[in-house]
């Protein structure tokens, strides 16, 4: 009986129960992946500054996720008298469901995956734009200055880092020849695309941790300047849908970055595995992604705003056209393999150069109004 | 093809400075301070800091006080550098009283007042951090090592915060029999603090990023300002009033003033973790000398009874030159105590350094004046 239920379930022929069966289990996991991470987070921040975490709730504080769950679950739902009713209601919705969406397609090994998309990769990264309209409108619907200023913040920052994010991810495709995320995940079976694409994968990382607003792109959520920027007003269930798509982005990007650069649930090396050990690979491989992000929260401070966008516009940007270049002479012209790794590889360390340069260069232009008062 | 009409410039535009209220309760104002910014977009163009919400009228309470209850007030108005505080305090009385302090009292009053120095600049440099955006991390390096100097005076003062250790004439009481097994202790969890703190900051691409050229100050413009104390030795000016005009006993140590080179708020930091190991230093040699012997003057009555007169009596505090002028009209009380703030002076040249910057410049700025605002309203 059971087990009959069970292969209707899982082994069926039905494309309509197939997909909600998939969408289920993803359903079912993402809100279990932001307790655990919510609980990952506290404890290796607390590690890091020497503290224990959190140790109260349950054995070594494990339950404290469900605490905080229960906890955001019951408290009042406040909205500001002056705020802008509909607008503020409705952007956390509009901020966590483009996450949810992009899920569709993530696959998590050969097999896990609601859908498998031919255009996967560009589905996530056109459906987690949207996210930047809901800050938005947290942000202005809030009626406070502190979100306004958030809000326009998230919105300047999550759109510029958006094109080097893109363009890295469109210098993979271009090695993949495929924008499937489970082809792009087939086609590194013997070496991970890391290695043809160093300089694309530190661009996707530095643009990933500033779409994720953690340190040291914090800007828009800022605690000691804007008080937590756009979700300053936010209480309760709405603070928490937001709170819930920060971490929901932080696995997006983390499996993402696993899967086109870190070959995915490929063994290095080019071994067939089974689906237990897929698992446990694309686990391994997203938590070294969020443990770096997480390493990046502690110990470092914010950038400040013209700062972040030049950072951008003049060396990220620029880089990430170089990748694509390189990428595209070498597949017009039909150079081997190692040529790809060799030349970026040599971008990658001019790009380091130049940040590093960039932030230990003396002195820092003057803002405009300063220069204008000849103060300077 | 041309275009027939003009876009419009910027300039044109319709648009509208914005005024925001960073405090009285903001994360980042160290206290009840408000500043109302005036902002283009993300350029401060005003800054009008505004003060006055932890006024307790220290000054005026003191003049019911006997001098000896006057001290209480000292802790709580410079309540990060208590020590720092009362030592000025109780020496513009001696002065005033004439009265001789034993040896042993000041050096235990320098060793205090040092280790007290150290800990008022880790609360800065912890607080400094989280302003500047560390999530914590440089908080709780410092507080770490803010504790055990803290242990430190509990275990000799019997409190954590509100010592009133120090007295006309020397201590309070002496210090326990582990008095230097334990300073060493403390010296050298400090030691190792402070090389994590700069580990964690100064080199940092971003906090090089974040501060240096910020905000510079030329010393002739410090010193129309009346900026003191670190603030002052930032821009390059060799100014310390424990060497300028040695009170106490500091003419017997052997330390060296740090300064910066353009009073920004890199220099601003580096100067005071300089002094940091300055104070460390200040304090081995103190407990090398330290002698055996009263820790109080004798002839001490039960009231102390200041003979009439008037007194100024200035000292290096962690935040600058803190001032006591006390006058006297031969009571048990005085007739009028003043106190010189040193985070007054350095708050009221806020503006200056603040305007045509960032708003996140603003904060940091605000944060490198390392204020106390119990001190500033009093």
């Amino acid at each position: 009986m059971i087990a009959d239920s069970l292969r209707f379930i899982f082994q069926n022929d039905n494309a309509w129960v197939d997909a909600l069966v998939r969408m289920g289990i993803i359903a079912a996991l993402i809100p279990l992946a932001v307790i655990v991470l919510t609980y990952l987070e506290r404890k290796v921040i607390g590690r890091f500054q020497m503290r224990l975490g959190p140790m109260r709730v349950g054995p070594y504080g494990t339950l404290q996720g469900v605490a905080d769950t229960v906890k955001l679950l019951t408290k009042e739902d406040l909205r500001p008298q002056t705020a802008d009713r509909w607008t503020f209601e409705l952007a956390p919705f509009v901020v966590v469901v483009p996450v949810f969406l992009a899920f569709v397609t993530l696959p998590f090994t050969a097999d896990l995956f609601v859908r498998n998309l031919e255009l996967g990769l560009f589905f996530i990264l056109a459906v987690s734009g949207v996210s930047i309209v809901g800050f938005l409108m947290a942000g202005w619907g809030s009626d406070n200055k502190y979100a306004l200023l958030g809000g326009v913040r998230a919105a300047a920052q999550l759109i510029s880092y958006a094109i080097p994010f893109v363009l890295s991810v469109l210098a993979v495709a271009m090695v993949g020849q495929s924008l499937n995320l489970v082809e792009l995940v087939d086609g590194q079976d013997k070496v991970p695309y890391i290695a043809w694409q160093p300089l694309a994968f530190f661009i996707f990382v530095i643009a990933g941790l500033a779409e994720l607003y953690r340190q040291p792109f914090d800007i828009p959520v800022a605690e000691s300047e804007v008080v937590g920027g756009p979700f300053v007003e936010y209480s309760g269930i709405r603070w928490s849908l937001f709170q819930m798509a920060e971490y929901l982005n932080l696995v997006l990007i983390s499996v993402l970055g696993s899967l086109i650069f870190l070959g995915g649930w490929n063994w290095p090396g080019g071994n067939e595995v089974g689906p237990a050990l897929q698992v446990f690979l694309i686990v391994v491989k997203a938590s070294g992604f969020i443990l770096f992000f997480m390493w990046m929260r502690v110990s470092m401070p914010r950038l400040r705003i013209d700062q972040l966008m030049a950072f951008c516009w003049q060396v990220l940007l620029p880089l990430a056209f170089l990748q694509i270049i390189i990428n595209g002479l070498v597949l017009v012209y039909g150079w081997p393999d190692w040529t790809l790794g060799v030349l970026s590889g040599i971008a990658a360390l001019a790009a380091v150069y130049i940040t590093y340069r960039g932030a230990h260069r003396a002195g820092v232009p003057s803002p405009r109004l300063r220069r204008a008062r000849g103060a300077v | 093809m041309t275009l027939d009409y003009e876009l419009p410039s910027e300039r044109e535009l319709d648009t509208v400075d914005i005024n925001v209220n960073v405090g009285p309760q903001h994360p980042a104002t160290h206290g009840v301070f408000r500043m109302v910014l005036t902002i283009d977009g993300e350029e401060v163009v005003d800054v009008d800091p505004v003060i006055g919400y932890m006024h307790r009228g220290a000054e005026k309470l003191s003049e019911n006080c006997d001098y000896r209850q006057c001290i209480g007030y000292q802790d709580r108005s410079e309540y990060l550098a208590q020590f720092n505080a009362e030592h000025c305090f109780v020496m513009a009385v001696e002065k005033l009283a004439g009265l001789e302090v034993p040896e042993r009292a000041e050096y235990i009053r320098i060793i205090l007042a040092e280790l007290n120095r150290i800990a008022s600049h880790l609360m800065f440099v912890g607080a400094f951090g989280t302003d500047i955006g560390v999530f914590g991390t440089s908080f709780m390096y410092a507080f770490r090592d803010r504790e055990t100097i803290q242990d430190f005076f509990e275990e000799i003062t019997g409190e954590r915060m509100m010592y009133a250790y120090f007295r006309p004439g020397g201590l309070a009481w002496d210090v326990p029999d582990d008095f230097e097994e334990r300073c060493q202790q403390v010296l050298q969890a400090v030691n190792g603090g402070i090389k994590d703190l700069e580990d964690l900051l100064l080199d940092n691409e971003v906090v090089l990023a974040r501060c240096r050229g910020i905000s510079p100050i030329k010393p002739e413009e410090a010193i129309n300002w009346g900026l003191t104390g670190p603030m002052l030795r930032a821009t390059g000016l060799k100014h310390d009033l424990r060497r300028a005009e040695p009170y106490s006993i500091y003419d017997r140590f052997q330390f060296d003033i740090p300064t910066g080179i353009q009073g920004d708020i890199y220099d601003r930091l580096t100067v005071r973790i300089a002094e940091m190991r300055e104070s460390v230093r200040i304090v081995e040699q103190a407990l090398d000398q330290l002698p055996a012997g009263p820790i109080m003057a004798e002839g001490m009555k039960r009231i102390l009874r200041v003979p009439p007169g008037e007194v100024y009596m200035r000292a290096e505090n962690p935040r600058g030159e803190y001032g006591v002028y006390i006058v006297s009209k031969g009571a048990d009380k005085p007739y009028r105590l003043k106190i010189r703030s040193s985070c007054f002076s350095n708050l009221s040249a806020l503006r200056n350094m603040a305007v045509g910057y960032y708003v996140a410049d603003a904060i940091i700025i605000l944060g490198s004046l390392d204020i106390v605002l119990c001190e500033v309203d009093r």
